[in-house]
C-alpha cells in the first residue's frame, strides 16, 4: 500500500515539475513549449561526450554530487534561455498557434542535434548509484531515489512559493503572468521576466532530467517527450496559466497512472494508459477551463 | 514648462486610422481632459503615448526626450504612469502587491525602502480603504474601490505624469466624485500633471482645467474646460453637427 503511494508520488513529482516548467512560460508569454521535452533530453546528453558508440563516454557525469547537480540545472537553463533569445523573442507579438509550432519545430531541432552528435541508440549511465539502494520505510522496502524524488520536489516547490511570494522578482513575475501588458506600463522589465521564466523553467527541465537519468540508469533522445505529454497534459487540466493548478494535475495524473496499474483487470493493464487518458477527457467535460481557472482569466463582473 | 508634447501623432490599426495627426502641448502640472465620442481615438492616442500601441506617423516626447517607439516600460520608468481603461487591478495579488508593483521601478535606487514605506503611507491616507483590506485580493475590491487602487499604484512610482482612461467607467456618480476628489487634491498637493480621457465633458466642466475635443481621430476643439464646457460650439463639434 505505501509502495503505491510513494509510486504514485514520485511519478507525479516528474508530471509535476513538467508542468510547472511549461505553465512558468505560459504565464508571461501564453507560449505553450512544446521544446520544452527536448530541452529535459539536452540536459542529460550534456554530461556525456558526444558519440555514436553505444557505451556512453561520460564526460560531467563523474562530477560529485555538489558539482553534478547544478551543472546539470545551469545546462537546462542556459539552453531555456538561448531558444527564448534566439526563437522566442522573435515571436513574442505573434499569436500563440505560431508560437506553438515555433516551438514544435524548435524541439525537433535540438532533438536531431542531439541525433547527429549521439545517435538515436538509448545509453546507459549510472548516475549517483548510491541513490538506487533501496531503503526501508515502514515495513516498505523503496528505491532511495524514489523518496529523494518527492523530497526534492516538494522543497523545489516550497522554494518556488517562497520567491514567488516574497522576492520583487517573483512578485513581478507574477503580475506579469495575470496582465503582462499592465505590468510593462509599470515599468516592469518584460525581457527580465522572460528570460527569468526561461530560466526557472530550463532549471526545472534538468531536474527532471537528473531524476529521470537516474531511475532509468539511461540517457534517451525521446525520453523528454515521454515526461512532456503528460506534463503539457497537467498544465491543461490544472488550468493553463495557474502554477498550484499545474502541480495538483501532475500529482493527480501520477497517482491516477499507478493507481489504475494496481486496480485495472490483469488483461487491461497493457491498456492503462487508454484509461488514463479516458479519464482526462473525462475532466475536461466536466471542467473545461482546469481545475484551478488561471489567474487573470477571472474577473469580478 | 512643457512635460509631455505630441507633434503630428498618428495610430493605424491595419487599414483603419484611430489618430490623425494629432499635435498636443502639455504643461507641467497642467490638468488636462481628452473628450470625445465613442471611436474619437481617445484611448488609442493614450496607449500610443505609453508605448503600448505603436504610432504610424509623428513623435512623442516626454521631459525633453523623445519616446517615440520606446517600450512602455522605458516609458513608465521615465515618469509617465498610466492607468489604463477597464482599471486593470492584478486580482491575484493582493492590493499591497499591487502597490508594489507600481514602486518596484525605483527599487535600484538607494533609500528605496524607506521611500517605499513613507508612499504606501501616504497612498493608505488617501484610500483609508486600501489601507483596511491591504491583505486581500485585489479582484476583491468593488469597482470604485478598484479605481482607487489604482491610482495608489500609479502614484507609488512617483511618476510625473499620471494618464488616466475613463476613470468614470462603470462607476456610480457619487463613486466617481469621490475619485475625482481624491484625484485632484493630489493633483494640487504633488504639482502632478494629469491627463484624463473621458467621454463626456461634463466630470471636466466640474473640475475645470483645460480641455481638448477630439472627433475621428483629430482635435477639433481645445481651450478651458469651463468655457467651452457648453459652448455651442462644443455641442456642434461634438456631435458633428456642422457635417450635416
Amino acid at each position: 500500500m505505501l509502495q503505491i503511494v510513494f509510486d504514485a508520488l514520485s511519478l507525479g513529482s516528474l508530471y509535476a515539475l513538467g508542468a510547472l516548467g511549461i505553465a512558468l512560460i505560459f504565464g508571461v508569454m501564453r507560449l505553450v513549449n512544446f521544446a520544452h521535452g527536448d530541452v529535459i533530453a539536452f540536459s542529460i546528453f550534456a554530461l556525456l561526450w558526444p558519440s555514436t558508440d553505444a557505451m556512453a563516454i561520460v564526460f560531467a557525469g563523474n562530477l560529485p554530487w555538489f558539482l553534478l547537480i547544478p551543472f546539470v540545472l545551469a545546462v537546462g537553463a542556459g539552453l531555456s534561455v538561448l531558444c527564448e533569445i534566439v526563437v522566442f523573442r522573435r515571436f513574442r507579438n505573434t499569436n500563440p498557434a505560431t508560437m506553438m509550432i515555433a516551438s514544435f519545430a524548435l524541439g525537433f531541432v535540438i532533438r536531431y542535434f542531439l541525433l547527429m552528435l549521439y545517435s538515436s541508440r538509448p545509453k546507459s549511465i549510472s548516475l549517483l548509484p548510491i541513490l538506487s539502494q533501496p531503503v526501508e520505510i515502514l515495513g516498505a522496502r523503496l528505491p532511495l531515489l524514489q523518496l529523494i524524488t518527492i523530497i526534492v520536489t516538494i522543497a523545489i516547490l516550497f522554494g518556488l512559493v517562497i520567491f514567488l511570494r516574497r522576492t520583487r522578482f517573483g512578485l513581478e513575475m507574477r503580475a506579469a503572468a495575470e496582465n503582462f501588458s499592465m505590468a510593462r506600463m509599470l515599468g516592469v522589465r518584460a525581457n527580465r521576466v522572460i528570460m527569468g521564466a526561461f530560466a526557472l523553467s530550463g532549471a526545472l527541465a534538468g531536474a527532471i532530467a537528473l531524476i529521470f537519468g537516474i531511475q532509468t540508469g539511461t540517457a534517451d533522445i525521446q525520453m523528454g517527450a515521454a515526461v512532456m505529454l503528460m506534463a503539457f497534459i497537467s498544465t491543461v487540466i490544472g488550468g493553463l496559466g495557474s502554477l498550484a493548478g499545474a502541480v495538483l494535475a501532475g500529482f493527480l495524473l501520477g497517482a491516477a497512472s499507478v493507481v489504475m496499474q494496481v486496480i485495472l483487470p490483469v488483461d487491461a493493464r497493457p491498456f492503462r494508459d487508454a484509461f488514463v487518458y479516458g479519464a482526462v477527457i473525462l475532466v475536461l467535460l466536466f471542467r473545461p477551463q482546469g481545475l484551478i481557472a488561471a489567474r487573470g482569466t477571472k474577473e469580478r463582473v | 514648462m512643457t512635460l509631455l508634447n505630441l507633434v503630428d501623432v498618428s495610430v493605424r490599426y491595419g487599414r483603419l486610422t484611430a489618430v490623425r495627426g494629432v499635435s498636443i502641448n502639455l504643461k507641467e502640472g497642467e490638468v488636462l481632459f481628452i473628450t470625445g465620442p465613442n471611436g474619437a481615438g481617445k484611448s488609442s492616442l493614450l496607449r500610443a503615448i505609453a508605448g503600448v500601441t505603436p504610432t504610424a506617423g509623428g513623435h512623442v516626447e516626454f521631459d525633453g526626450a523623445e519616446i517615440t517607439g520606446r517600450t512602455p516600460e522605458d516609458i513608465a520608468r521615465l515618469g509617465f504612469s498610466m492607468v489604463p481603461e477597464g482599471r486593470e487591478v492584478f486580482g491575484s495579488l493582493t492590493i499591497e502587491e499591487n502597490l508594489m508593483v507600481g514602486a518596484g521601478m525605483h527599487s535600484r535606487t538607494p533609500g528605496w525602502k524607506g521611500q517605499t514605506a513613507a508612499d504606501l503611507d501616504s497612498v493608505y491616507n488617501t484610500f483609508p480603504i486600501l489601507k483596511e483590506r491591504r491583505n486581500q485580493q485585489a479582484g476583491l475590491l468593488s469597482g470604485g474601490q478598484q479605481q482607487m487602487l489604482v491610482i495608489g499604484r500609479a502614484l507609488m512610482a512617483r511618476p510625473r505624469l499620471i494618464a488616466i482612461d475613463e476613470p468614470s467607467l462603470g462607476l456610480a456618480p457619487n463613486i466617481t466624485d469621490q475619485v475625482y476628489e481624491r484625484l485632484i487634491a493630489l493633483q494640487a498637493e504633488r504639482s502632478l500633471t494629469l491627463l484624463i480621457v473621458e467621454q463626456s465633458s461634463t466630470r471636466a466642466v466640474m473640475v475645470g482645467g483645460r480641455m481638448i475635443l477630439m472627433r475621428s481621430g483629430q482635435v477639433v476643439l481645445d481651450g478651458d474646460a469651463r468655457e467651452l464646457g457648453n459652448s455651442e460650439a462644443m455641442q456642434a463639434a461634438y456631435f458633428g453637427y456642422e457635417d450635416h
